[in-house]
């Protein structure tokens, strides 16, 4: 009896896989940065409305900042903008724009009719600096502590759920400088 | 032109033209590079090939035309007439974007099921065969 309800159990235990990988499909996805707990990879890169100011990334180094990784072209870029304000007004910390892969026109005009929340930008038109990010699509938010450590990225619009995950990570950071 | 062959040929167009589409396709996501030699060329492909585009999870370095992965071919190119090794040019991408840009990942403790596996079933298999085997010679 028990040896007729082999194939059965067998197959049972096919589906309980299949349904677990299934569920975590999404988790798959993600693939997490190796660059977390590392130094931010050095750049030294052209500013988008003055192309001749340069900012590296030693120009952030006594304070928690964050990178935040658009381009005009970016759809999910648009989605995130009212997160990337609300960023901007409420970390209380510097918060870099990396135009990734944009024309610098184009951005302009995108600033222009979203509205600048960012203090400052960079330009990577090439994409050579993204590389030593490891960035692999635009939004990518990365949180960077007072010694220029990566301390987190989150890859994807901003939504009401991150944004709140990653105002608590930046409070963090925060009283870490100050102790 | 008979009529038969005319309906044969109109039959075939779309099949025809989606063959020409997959042509145009490929082609497009490949940069005209110079090599030194053609052991660089050759070296080129496979690394492209065994790399993975991170943005189009699902294809490599060499199959994808995202711009990601335009800019991650140059950088292939780069190292290799800069004279990089094959293994520092894969530690490059493992350092930024983490084994998974691996298509072949490497031998190590936390994948040992997975290069394992296949070859812990084929001596299960040959194990339960063996056993059937033996069971039914006994029953003759």
């Amino acid at each position: 009896m028990i040896r007729m309800l082999i194939p059965l159990i067998v197959f049972l235990g096919l589906v309980a896989l299949m349904v677990a990988g299934l569920q975590t499909a999404e988790d798959r996805k993600l693939v997490d940065s190796p660059l977390i707990g590392r130094p931010v990879p050095a750049f030294d890169l052209p500013g988008l409305h003055d192309p001749d100011a340069r900012l590296s990334n030693r120009d952030f180094l006594g304070q928690p900042w964050i990178l935040n990784v658009w381009g005009s072209w970016c759809w999910a870029c648009r989605v995130e903008h009212p997160f990337v304000e609300r960023l901007g007004r409420e970390a209380g910390i510097p918060l870099l724009g990396f135009n990734w892969k944009d024309e610098r026109a184009d951005a302009l005009e995108w600033i222009g009719q979203y509205g600048d929340a960012w203090t400052a930008h960079v330009t990577d038109f090439e994409g050579r600096s993204a590389i030593d990010l490891g960035v692999y699509g635009a939004p990518e938010t990365f949180l960077i502590d007072h010694r220029g450590i990566i301390r987190h990225k989150h890859i994807g619009p901003i939504d009401q759920n991150v944004y709140d995950d990653l105002m608590r990570r930046i409070m963090a950071l925060r009283s870490e400088a100050e102790a | 032109m008979s009529s038969g062959r005319a309906r044969l040929l109109a039959g075939l167009s779309p099949i025809l033209l989606s063959l020409l589409w997959v042509g145009l396709a490929a082609a497009s996501a490949i940069e005209i590079y110079e090599f030194a030699d053609e052991v660089e060329e050759r070296r080129f492909q496979a690394l492209s090939q065994e790399l993975r585009c991170t943005v189009c999870q699902n294809q490599s370095l060499a199959d994808s035309d995202a711009p990601l992965a335009r800019d991650l071919r140059r950088q292939v190119y780069e190292m290799i007439r800069a004279g990089r090794a094959d293994m520092e040019i894969r530690q490059f991408m493992v350092d930024r974007y983490g084994e998974f840009v691996l298509y072949r990942p490497p031998i190590a403790s936390h994948t040992l099921l997975l290069w394992g596996g296949p070859l812990i079933l084929l001596l299960g298999g040959l194990i339960a065969a063996g056993v059937v085997i033996n069971r039914r010679r006994k029953a003759l």
